[in-house]
């Protein structure tokens, strides 16, 4: 590893090599460093599209790094990531995606992450996306997140993307057993002529299934931003979407908030709300002597955080 | 220490500030009080910056602040405590105090000590985010440490008892009892409230956008209420 691939990885994995957890660093769509624990493996796919993760049955509290760079301009990524968490087992995730592209052909990498829980797992899956460099190629990341909860099973995924990338789609369908629990918190901002779209589509199969979904993100300069998110409440469930948005200068932000009732007890909420910063939180922190940039830097910041 | 001349203040043809002038001495508490629509919280607000006079002149320690920015004015040492807290997403109540304390360094144990202060205890509350989960009498408070942590020389409060329940608004005495008591600033607070009023060195009413009364505490309630039929026996609430 050089000092770039360090620096790249340091923004999207907080992990280091002399650590004992388990991690697996990809880099310009090839292998670059990998460890394995006794309750984690990492096994690459045959045909060479990706991994396969497992964690052990009753695992406690594992930590598995899969950070993916790109240094290289004109290189398009495409990875197959298979998590298979045993029954019982309980790990944190860390993924993410930096590229540095310093010339002017297009980097995008397309995350293909599958997550089958067992049951009774329990997992915390953080994902950071991060792009920059100097060069007029676009930075793309499209990355497809399919989700498979099986009976009292959770997962919590964290994922933020702020500024940077060119153009996101971002795309999670999830299915949920019997009183299986799905949380999704997403932070997104755009700048210049950015373009994030996200897609939700969750089935709330089980009986006392539960999902929960916040977004929140920011809009500036003439960036565009798409959030549709769809709950099928199928069994006697409870879904909640949430989607607030800040827009600034030229931002758009475009939110298709649906929820779906097929049983008589789904019980489903959604929220949005998309407006610029209010008048009266600026005027707050004004009159502690922030001055009106400040103010709106600290005001995103904590909305972002 | 704030002297305010010929201040006006019109908005869709109505006069909401009519050529106020107004002097108030260093270490001074004094309530302003009056009926609803009067300008008492338009007043607090040209003082802060917030709304800006159509005419007229506001001096703060001989500085002609008239024009200045909110923020200006925040760091000349004016404080202002809302009437509604302003809530925030993301924003927890530990963030916002190291905000509103000068040097941004605020320690935790500081924080919390702040807050015993104004009567929150739990060192778990530093960590909630400035909602809609926090009560009114919570947020209110909180507001109020905000304000005290500034150390200003000017410190408005709009209307501090406005939309909380009895129980809060007893220990909300207290503060300011001990607010009048210890602290070597200004105090102007807009009250309809006679316990707080009663605490008061000076009393300013407002009645139609002029300064009707300023001067010693003496029972202003029952010149409020010259206009209302009960004479003063409706708890003051119509006034």
């Amino acid at each position: 590893m050089n000092v770039v691939d360090q620096e790249l990885i340091a923004k999207v994995s907080p992990f280091n090599t002399s650590d004992s957890n388990a991690y697996n660093v990809r880099k310009d769509g090839k292998l670059l460093i990998r460890n394995i624990t006794e309750d984690v493996s990492i096994i690459s796919k045959e045909d060479g599209s990706g991994i396969d993760i497992y964690i052990k049955d009753n695992t406690k509290n594992a930590l598995v790094f899969i950070p993916v760079i790109i240094t290289k301009s004109g290189i398009n990524d495409k990875v197959y990531n298979d998590f298979h968490i045993g029954k019982n087992a309980k790990a944190t995730i860390m993924a993410g995606c930096a590229i540095r592209n310093n010339k002017n052909l297009d980097a995008s990498h397309n995350g293909i992450h599958r997550f089958y829980l067992d049951e009774g797992a329990k997992v915390k899956y953080v994902e950071k996306h991060y792009a920059d460099g100097h060069g007029q190629g676009h930075k793309t990341l499209d990355p497809i997140t399919e989700l498979y909860l099986g009976r009292n099973s959770s997962l919590e995924i964290d994922t933020v993307q702020i500024s940077g990338v060119d153009s996101s789609n971002r795309i999670t369908t999830g299915k949920l057993e019997d009183g299986a629990t799905l949380s999704i918190s997403e932070k997104i901002m755009t700048e210049k002529k950015q373009f994030a779209m996200t897609d939700f589509n969750i089935d709330l199969d089980g009986i006392d299934s539960s999902c929960h979904v916040v977004s929140r993100s920011v809009a500036k300069d003439d960036s565009k931003q798409v959030f549709k998110s769809n709950i099928n409440g199928n069994n006697k469930c409870y879904g909640h979407v949430e989607c607030d948005a800040i827009i600034q200068d030229n931002g758009h932000v475009h939110a298709i908030p649906e929820i779906n009732a097929e049983n008589i007890n789904a019980n489903l909420v959604h929220e949005a709300t998309i407006g610029k910063i209010a008048g009266e939180q600026l005027i707050k922190l004004m009159s502690l002597g922030l001055s009106l940039e400040e103010a709106e830097a600290q005001i995103i910041n904590g909305f972002l955080k | 220490m704030l002297e305010l001349i010929n201040v006006c203040f019109t908005r869709n043809n109505k006069k909401i500030l009519d050529n106020i002038n107004l002097k108030i001495d260093t270490n001074s508490f004094i309530a302003i009080t009056g009926p609803n629509g009067s300008g008492k919280s338009t007043l607090a607000k040209i003082i802060m910056g917030i709304e800006l006079p159509d005419s007229g002149k506001i001096l703060f320690n001989n500085i002609d602040i008239t024009n200045l920015s909110i923020a200006e004015r925040a760091k000349l040492g004016i404080s202002f405590a809302f009437q509604q807290p302003v809530k925030f997403k993301g924003i927890t109540i530990y963030d916002i105090l190291k905000l509103a304390s000068s040097n941004q360094k605020l320690t935790k144990l500081e924080a919390y000590q702040i807050l015993k202060e104004v009567g929150i205890c739990g060192e778990e509350y530093l960590n909630r985010e400035l909602n809609n989960s926090l009560s009114g009498g919570e947020l209110k408070r909180i507001e109020i440490a905000t304000v005290l942590l500034r150390n200003s020389k000017l410190n408005i409060f709009d209307e501090p008892e406005a939309g909380i329940d009895l129980w809060s608004f007893n220990n909300l005495i207290n503060i300011f009892k001990n607010i009048h008591n210890n602290l070597a600033s200004t105090t102007l607070i807009i009250t309809h409230q006679e316990r707080i009023l009663n605490i008061a060195d000076k009393i300013i009413l407002i009645k139609n956008g002029k300064v009707d009364y300023f001067g010693e505490n003496i029972n202003i309630v029952d010149s409020i209420c010259s206009n209302c039929p009960t004479k003063g026996g409706c708890n003051h609430e119509c006034c």
